[in-house]
Order: C-alpha cells, then sequence, then structure tokens
C-alpha cells in the first residue's frame, strides 16, 4: 500500500464533508433532536429528485433548493404526524422520513434511471471517485467533492458565527429566547435548513445514509469529552476530522488483513471510525468516561478505607475496641470487609502518609496519624449523638449508619453537629474534642 | 448596573384601551387560553400595581404559570389584550424579565453558570451582535448579587438546586428588567436559599421595580407579598394581600372546582346566546 496525492484528496474531501455535516449535527444533538438529522438527511432524496423532474435540470442550486424546501416541510410533516397521529416524535420522524426516502428511491428509479442520479451513489456515496471530478479554481485544478463540501463548511461556519448566540439559547432555553424577541422557531428553522443544505452537499461524497453518522456522532462524542459549549464544538471538529482520516486508512489497511485487495468502501469505513470514537470518547473521556468513573470510584473507596483504618486503630489504642492484641494488618484486611486490594492499597496509603507505622508486625498510630483520626471518631460521634437524640434512630442502628456518614461530613456540617459541644456519645464514649 | 425608567406616556398610547391602566407594569384585560378547545384561563382581568411584590397562587392546573406564558406573548391566546406600561409586550420587552421553572431547561447543556446569567444580556444586545467583555462582567455583578459568583466556572449540572434557582435568578437580574415575572422561584429550594431569594426580590422591590411570582406555599405569602392574585383559570380574587387573601377566598380556589367550572359554563352559554343545559 503506497500513499498517493489519490489519498490525500480523498481523505481531504471526507475531513470537509465530516465537519461540514458534523456543525450542525452538534446543535441538533444538545437540543435532543439527533434524529431530526436522520429524518431530514433522508428526506432531502426525495427534494432532489423531485426538483429534477419539475425542472428537468440537474443543476446544483436546483438541486439544494429542492433538499431546503423538503428538508422544511420534513419538520413540518414531523410536527404534524406527530399531533394529527398521536404518535411519539420518533414514530412521527420514522414514518415521514423512510416515506419520503423510498419516494425518492422510487422516482429515480421510474424517471431519472439514466441519468445523473444513481441509487448506488445516493447510498454509498462515492468519496473514492471525488479526485477524478476536477473543477478549476482560480488556476488550480482541485476535486468538485472539494470545493462542494468546503462550500457547506464555509456557510455553516459563517452561520454559527453569525449566530453564535441566538443558536446557543434557543438550544438552552427556548422560553427565554422567546420572551426576549428572538425566534426560537424561525432559528430552528434555520438550522434544518442548514442540514438539508449541507446533507444535499455531502450526498454525492458519503451518500444518504452514512450522512447521519456525520452528522450526529462526532457531536454526541465530543459532548462526552467537555461540558462547555465553544470546546464542544471544537471536539466535535476534531472527532469529524478523525473519523475521515481514520476512516481512509482503514478501508486502505483492513482489506489486507482478510486477503483482500482494497474494495473497502471510504465513507463505510469513515462511519465506522465516527463510532470507534464515539466508543473511545464514552471510555476515556476525562469526567464522563468509564474508566475515569472506575478510576474515581476506586479513589472513593480508598479514602473510606483509608479513614477506616485510622478508626480502628483509634478506638484500639482508647480501648474501646476488645482485644488486647495489637493489630496485625491481617487484622486490619478482615475488619474493613473491603477487596484485597482496596486493603492493601489503603494500608500502604496511610504508611506512605507518615499516619501508621509498623512496629513488629503491629500497626501503630503516628501523632499526625492519631490528629486525623481523632477528628474521624469525633465526627463518628457526633452524628451518632445527633442521631438517637435528634431523630430517635434504635441504638443498634447508630453504628452503621454514622460509619457511612463520617466520610461525608463537611467542616462546616460538623460544626453544626457540635452546637452544644463534647460530651458523650449515645453508648457512653467520649467524644474527642476538636483538634488543636 | 443603569437603570432604566419604562416609558410611560400616558396620553399617547396607541391602542390602549380604557379598560387598561397606563401605570400598571403588566394590565391584562379579557384573557382567554384554550388547549385543544379546554379552557385554561378565562376571561382574566388584572392590573399589576407597580413597585410591588406579587404573588399568584393557585391549585396545580389553575393556568399560573399558562398566565406568565400567556403575557409574554409565549404561547396563543384565544382572545384578549395584554399592555407593559401601557404599551403592547413586543415594544417592552426590553422592560421585562422572565424566570421559566427550573424543569424546563436541559441542566446537562454545556455551559457554565456565567454562560447562563449571561445570556440575560442577550436581549439588549439584539440579533447576531455578539457577547464580549462587557456583558461578561454585567453578568458577573448579577451572580455576586444572589453569592453565586465563586460558582460561575462550575458547569451548571453540578450546581444544587437551589444554586440552579438562583443562577436562573442572577439571569433575570442581568435583564435588567423593570417588571419580572418569575414562575416557581421557590420550588423545592432549601430554607436558606428561600431567604436569599426573597432578600434579592425585596431589594428589586425597594428599586421600585415589579415583581411576579408564581408561589405554591400559602404559609408564606402574607410573609414575602404585597399583593396576592387568586387564579383558578379566572382570577377569584385580586388585590392587597390584606384585603383579598381571605379564607372565604381561599376556599373558592381550592375547595370549589365544581362551582367553578359550573360558572364558566354559565358564562359561556349566556355569552354564545345558547340555553344553559
Amino acid at each position: 500500500m503506497t500513499w498517493q496525492i489519490y489519498d490525500t484528496w480523498v481523505v481531504i474531501v471526507g475531513a470537509l464533508c465530516a465537519m461540514a455535516c458534523a456543525l450542525p449535527g452538534a446543535q441538533l444533538v444538545l437540543r435532543r433532536r439527533s434524529m431530526m438529522g436522520d429524518a431530514i438527511s433522508h428526506a432531502v432524496l426525495p427534494g432532489v429528485a423531485i426538483a429534477f423532474l419539475v425542472t428537468a435540470s440537474s443543476d446544483p442550486w436546483v438541486m439544494i433548493a429542492g433538499a431546503v424546501v423538503i428538508g422544511i416541510l420534513t419538520t413540518v410533516l414531523v410536527d404534524f404526524v406527530q399531533r394529527a397521529g398521536r404518535t411519539e416524535v420518533g414514530a412521527s420522524m420514522g414514518i415521514v422520513f423512510t416515506a419520503l426516502f423510498a419516494l425518492g428511491l422510487v422516482l429515480i428509479r421510474l424517471f431519472a434511471d439514466d441519468v445523473h442520479i444513481d441509487p448506488h451513489v445516493v447510498i454509498y456515496g462515492s468519496i473514492e471517485l471525488s479526485y477524478l471530478d476536477q473543477v478549476d479554481v482560480f488556476g488550480w485544478s482541485i476535486p468538485r467533492g472539494a470545493v462542494v463540501n468546503g462550500a457547506a463548511l464555509l456557510i455553516n461556519v459563517i452561520l454559527f458565527l453569525v449566530f453564535a448566540k441566538e443558536l446557543k439559547l434557543t438550544a438552552f432555553d427556548e422560553s427565554l429566547a422567546a420572551s426576549m424577541g428572538f425566534r426560537p422557531r424561525l432559528v430552528q428553522g434555520v438550522l434544518m435548513a442548514m442540514t438539508a443544505v449541507t446533507a444535499v452537499m455531502a450526498f454525492e461524497t458519503v451518500g444518504s445514509i452514512l450522512v447521519v453518522a456525520m452528522i450526529v456522532v462526532p457531536g454526541a462524542s465530543a459532548w462526552l469529552m467537555v461540558d462547555r459549549y465553544g470546546p464542544m464544538l471544537a471536539w466535535t471538529m476534531a472527532f469529524a476530522v478523525g473519523a475521515a482520516v481514520l476512516g481512509h486508512l482503514a478501508a486502505l489497511i483492513v482489506p489486507g488483513w482478510f486477503g483482500f485487495d482494497g474494495g473497502m468502501s471510504t465513507s463505510g469505513a469513515m462511519a465506522v471510525m465516527s463510532g470507534v470514537l464515539f466508543v473511545a470518547a464514552w471510555t476515556l473521556s476525562p469526567r464522563h468516561g468509564l474508566i475515569a468513573r472506575a478510576w474515581a470510584r476506586r479513589q472513593l473507596a480508598l479514602r473510606i478505607a483509608k479513614e477506616d483504618i485510622l478508626g480502628l486503630l483509634y478506638r484500639f489504642e482508647e480501648g474501646t475496641r476488645q482485644g488486647d492484641e495489637p493489630l496485625s494488618a491481617s487484622d486490619i484486611r478482615e475488619a474493613l470487609s473491603v477487596s484485597r486490594s482496596v486493603a492493601v492499597g489503603a494500608l500502604r496509603g496511610v504508611r506512605g502518609a507518615g499516619q501508621v507505622t509498623v512496629v513488629s508486625d503491629r500497626l501503630q498510630l503516628t501523632d499526625d496519624g492519631r490528629v486525623a483520626a481523632r477528628a474521624l471518631v469525633r465526627t463518628h460521634r457526633l452524628w451518632e449523638r445527633f442521631l438517637w437524640e435528634r431523630l430517635g434512630l434504635r441504638p443498634d442502628h447508630l453504628h452503621g449508619t454514622a460509619d457511612r456518614l463520617e466520610h461525608f461530613t463537611s467542616p462546616s456540617m460538623i460544626e453544626e453537629l457540635a452546637e452544644h459541644d463534647e460530651g458523650e456519645d449515645p453508648h457512653g464514649r467520649p467524644i474527642p474534642p476538636a483538634g488543636e | 448596573m443603569p437603570t432604566r425608567e419604562p416609558e410611560q406616556n400616558v396620553t399617547t398610547s396607541p391602542g390602549l384601551g380604557p379598560e387598561h391602566s397606563p401605570r400598571s407594569p403588566l394590565s391584562i384585560h379579557d384573557l382567554t387560553v384554550a388547549y385543544d378547545r379546554k379552557p385554561v384561563l378565562w376571561d382574566v382581568d388584572l392590573d399589576v400595581p407597580a413597585g410591588e411584590l406579587v404573588t399568584i397562587v393557585g391549585p396545580n392546573g389553575a393556568g399560573k404559570s399558562t398566565l406568565l406564558k400567556a403575557a409574554l406573548g409565549l404561547i396563543p391566546v384565544a382572545s384578549g389584550t395584554v399592555r407593559v406600561f401601557g404599551k403592547p409586550m413586543k415594544s417592552q420587552r426590553s422592560l421585562v424579565a422572565y424566570v421559566p421553572q427550573r424543569e424546563s431547561v436541559d441542566w446537562d447543556f454545556p455551559v457554565t453558570a456565567l454562560d447562563v446569567v449571561t445570556m440575560g444580556r442577550y436581549g439588549a444586545l439584539g440579533w447576531c451582535r455578539p457577547v464580549r467583555r462587557r456583558q461578561k462582567n454585567e453578568a458577573m455583578q448579577a451572580l455576586e448579587r444572589v453569592g453565586l459568583a465563586d460558582m460561575a466556572s462550575r458547569q451548571i449540572s453540578q450546581l444544587s438546586g437551589g444554586q440552579q434557582q438562583r443562577v436562573f435568578l442572577a439571569r433575570a437580574l442581568a435583564q435588567d428588567a423593570q417588571l419580572f415575572l418569575m414562575d416557581e422561584p421557590l420550588a423545592s429550594v432549601d430554607a436558606a436559599t428561600e431567604q436569599a431569594i426573597v432578600d434579592v426580590l425585596r431589594s428589586l422591590r425597594s428599586e421600585g421595580r415589579t415583581v411576579v411570582v408564581v408561589h405554591h406555599d400559602l404559609q408564606t405569602v402574607n410573609d414575602y407579598f404585597d399583593s396576592v392574585i387568586l387564579l383558578n383559570m379566572r382570577v377569584v380574587a385580586h388585590g392587597p394581600v390584606e384585603t383579598a387573601f381571605t379564607p372565604e377566598a381561599l376556599r373558592q380556589t381550592y375547595g370549589g372546582q365544581l362551582t367553578i367550572l359550573s360558572e364558566a359554563s354559565e358564562r359561556l352559554a349566556r355569552s354564545s346566546g345558547v340555553d344553559h343545559p
């Protein structure tokens, strides 16, 4: 496999197309209207077909006009079917766009079979052939696909800049927008028209089905990565470009693994890679990702286990815990009732922090450790007193509840719990005074 | 924050019928709203007094939120007119701030508390004019006023319910309006937040602004508000809390769904000249 100028152009056309689609797509995702992208991209087909039949011209402007009209019509029809047909919005989209898409295919078959529109291209696109169809732009010969998708991207970027705050506000809070005199319906109409125009311009490149992946997936992946508006749009663009680059690479490389020589659809591979990137975002996202959440859970378990170790050792020193043998590491592990790896990690943690030392296999609190442990036991017993005196919990229910609450009590709450300070907990044990 | 005087041109208010008081921040005449031909609001007449804290109370489904939305022109009305300081809402939007119910938006939306409050300045900016540092500063001042300056860069789902409600309040403050319409700003907030919000409402009143609040807690009506509107599809009673907030009016508002419906259908029959069945 060798990289050729042809491959570079496929990637450029793919990236331009993916970015153009992803921008309005990000807004649809934020509005929880992703399916609308699906509906519009399908409905564009009959729009193009009807425009062709009526005007008998394949002038791109006619096609775009047809797509915009039918795109807006789709929104209106979906609304109408939802209300008149008493269906939920997903079902009414399904009804409208599958019907329109099928109508488009039928029309093409019937009347335009021998002309420009080829059902195969309609479905899969022809990004691989884009290099063959070049046009002159200011003396440069570049593929038409790059010009068309680049133009769509440019239009979308300009609209996103001009209507930046209108798009943001109407997506977040329609009623406030309307009360200020911004017109949410109009803005949504503009967004739907943008989506329709973009879909028809992306049509030849990736086809009308895969364009859905281009519209919806980058925005959805980006929302997993960040929770700020501007950065989310930036990530959307990054995911779009990533899908294009990785998609073409996959189309070149993957067939070789199975002994085939090429023949894999680049647009298909781009859509698959969009999905792969989504899974990557879902796994690796710094805040909402699987790994981040698992890490946060483990950190929490470790903190609780470390605090429990300190509490155990403090109660042993105080003499309120049964047994006169000093505690060993394995006693602690048994008492904690957590997984072995958390117990080991927690023991290592408290020793590393200088809160606990080991003297001939027996664990002991250091001075630092004793201060921390006293604060913890204080919180525990303040809770027990509160639960007993104020909530009237039964004595045998106090310990378990206080044991959980002690790990999640902020300093200000401790202050409130300690309003009539010190004294004893309901079991007659002293509540340690606040730390020095 | 600079304050603008509301336009009050008593002599040459276009389209101002005798039924509208030109001095009232919000004057509603003959307002009827229906969903699917079922009336939600019936023949509502109101003059909200200027510079007061006014509350709308009534049972669930009484049309409280609908009244605010209809006044703002957010939903179609079957009949009736709304005047803000004597003029149609359309020309007075800059004088009005709206706080929708907290549940009406998606708090996972990727914006910070400051971003949301900055949206309060969008109306003054108008179409297509970009947000600049100045708007951010004004939003920051509004956040400070509700005590959330240190939460400015938090994503909004990381705020507690009470903090979210205060962010909405700050956004309304940033609008620098003369008339505030707030839908349940005290719903499910803790006692401290409720006090903080009420303090802000009182400071708005002391600046001469008018605040209309949809409220659900009858216990606090006397403490917090100057005027009350008792609503159940129609206005049952309306006036200063001392005179209008009576047990009899409450019974009519909350107790007598049946009587109100029969009264309404009687009126309907009378107005359309059909005999009451």
